[in-house]
């Protein structure tokens, strides 16, 4: 199962290709509840782009005395481990952000696109990949949710960052968790639109 | 041996005076178009009438729905490559009963943004005409109620006085703004509603002919009972949805709806917000309502349920609008539940 990308390819594969919230539709419960603004979607954003690099690095490090019957119960741990510690970390040295975003770093553990790509990459792939592989699925992640809460943010409150840029707010409706779903699926096509037009101008 | 005659009786009929076509084999008079343009025409007395109650900046808030759902029609069935169907009078009648659910006190501006959100998302996205599983009017209330929830609860007005049409216009709408019937008699109680509006005959009759703060279309029982009536003679609509939202809605206020159980007023509940409406031109569009019989009466009796849940025990003083919202996309769900006995099953299988 060599890997034939090079590890730049890998990190703009995660970010554009394979996008885990608009082209994988991956997490979505994260992208909808907390995306209310760019600093919510930001903060989980570093902290999932966290849990992904480190949990991808050492399952692959241990990839080969990992049994293949208890692999998801092993990933699960890995995965949980580093949770712990960004949420320590995090609520250590953020606690007003921390406590904005409450259970959401926790339930970091159970997102799928992290068992995901470790159960389709990181089991597979050596180290090296693995590390380059996580970055971009975070880093995917991460730029997913800032686009969608920059959208909300703006719409739903006026405001960019926590400042007020527009002075009024236009559309009190993207504030709410149903509007979540609306911004995920007009970004999603208008992934797809920028796909198609890329493709058919390329020839 | 007989199998071998039937076959030879087969082979021997003249097989060129068989005609097989698909279904359906009788044709009908009536179309898309037609049916739409009689609900228009049938809400049309409601619409003059509200002029006569809440202004004439309710026929404004009107045109500006209708031309804008038009307009977003077009638009999006160019933009998505479909064929324009703005003739057809869906839009149109979209348009009218958007206007008639929202209070006769908003800017003009809510309007559009509700008919862009109801027309493009709620409609053309998810499959346009006779696949969109919402019906696009109440999804445009829901989400200017979401959006505005200052102008969408509050903008109501008192009824004007004699034939003073013009009376509101260019006044401020703090200054002016009352409560409908169903608020009042949930946050302040029986007590304050009948210092507000009255009791006995006079406040059920004023109320059934339409004078009473309330969303613009709402108001008239009796012009929308007719209107119901019409659409209910011409066969465009069957009896079992309005009838079962209705009744359920007028029995559990009995039960429930007063301070002890069997003293609410049913009257009251059926003549008060927009049950009416809803029930007879809501609840009833053909393409987010269910076909079977059975299973539109579940269907009426289930929005019915959950209209007297909300006023009663929700967070809104009128729930007719996400009751219908929540039972619209599980009407095929209820035809698939509910299914007719064929008359003549397959018997032993196949062969």
């Amino acid at each position: 199962m060599a890997n034939d990308k090079s590890g730049m390819q890998l990190v703009v594969n995660g970010i554009l290709s394979e996008n885990p919230i608009f082209r994988l539709a991956l997490s979505m419960c994260p992208a909808v509840g907390i995306s209310t603004t760019v600093m919510n979607g930001l903060m989980l954003g570093i902290a999932v782009l966290f849990v992904q690099v480190f949990s991808s690095v050492t399952i692959s490090i241990f990839k080969n005395v990992i049994h293949p019957r208890i692999r998801i119960p092993t990933y699960t741990l890995t995965i949980a481990t580093w949770v712990t510690v960004i949420d320590l970390v995090l609520a250590a040295l953020l606690p007003d952000a921390y406590a904005k975003m409450g259970i959401f770093v926790k339930l970091i553990v159970a997102f799928a696109i992290i068992t995901m790509r470790l159960e389709m990459f990181a089991c597979k792939e050596s180290v090296k990949d693995s590390f380059w592989d996580g970055l971009g699925m975070g880093l995917g992640f991460m730029v997913g949710m800032v686009v969608i809460g920059f959208v909300r943010e703006l719409l739903g409150s006026g405001a960019i960052l926590g400042y007020d840029v527009l002075g009024f707010k236009p559309l009190l409706f993207f504030i709410l968790p149903s509007a979540g779903f609306f911004v995920v699926g007009l970004m999603m096509a208008f992934f797809n639109w920028i796909e198609l037009y890329y493709k058919r101008s390329k020839g | 041996m007989i199998k071998q005659q039937v076959s030879d009786d087969q082979t021997t009929a003249p097989v060129k005076l068989w005609k097989v076509s698909v279904s359906p084999h009788i044709k009908s008079s009536e179309s898309v178009e037609k049916i739409m343009w009689t609900v228009v025409a049938c809400l049309m007395p409601p619409l003059i009438l509200s002029v006569f109650v809440f202004g004439i900046q309710t026929l404004f808030i009107t045109a500006v729905s209708v031309v804008s759902c038009v307009v977003v029609e077009a638009v999006s069935q160019k933009a998505l490559g479909r064929r324009v169907t703005i003739k057809d009078g869906s839009a149109v009648l979209t348009g009218l009963l958007l206007a008639f659910v929202i209070p006769p006190g908003v800017s003009p501006l809510l309007p559009i943004l509700a008919a862009i959100f109801a027309i493009y998302i709620g409609k053309h996205l998810l499959g346009g005409i006779g696949y969109n599983f919402f019906n696009p009017a109440l999804l445009g209330r829901a989400f200017l109620l979401a959006s505005f929830p200052v102008a969408m609860t509050s903008a109501w007005l008192s009824p004007v006085e004699g034939f003073g049409i013009f009376s509101y216009l260019g006044t401020s709408i703090d200054a002016i703004s009352t409560a409908t019937p169903l608020a009042v008699m949930k946050e302040q109680g029986l007590a304050a509603f009948t210092e507000a509006f009255g009791s006995g005959a006079g406040l059920y009759t004023s109320f059934f002919l339409g004078w009473r703060p309330g969303c613009i279309g709402e108001t008239s029982g009796l012009l929308l009972l007719l209107g119901g009536g019409y659409l209910l003679y011409r066969k465009y609509i069957t009896y079992h949805i309005p009838v079962s939202i209705l009744g359920t809605i007028a029995v559990l206020t009995w039960v429930f709806g007063g301070e002890t159980y069997f003293r609410g007023d049913p009257l009251l509940a059926l003549v008060t917000g927009g049950a009416i409406l809803g029930a007879f031109f809501m609840a009833t569009d053909y393409v987010t309502s269910p076909t079977t019989k059975i299973s539109q009466i579940v269907y009426g009796i289930c929005i019915g349920a959950l209209t007297v849940l909300i006023r009663l025990k929700g967070g809104y003083p009128e729930g007719i609008c996400y009751a219908i919202l929540l039972m619209n996309p599980l009407s095929t769900v209820l035809d698939s539940w509910f299914k007719p006995k064929r008359f003549a099953p397959p018997q032993g299988g196949a062969e």
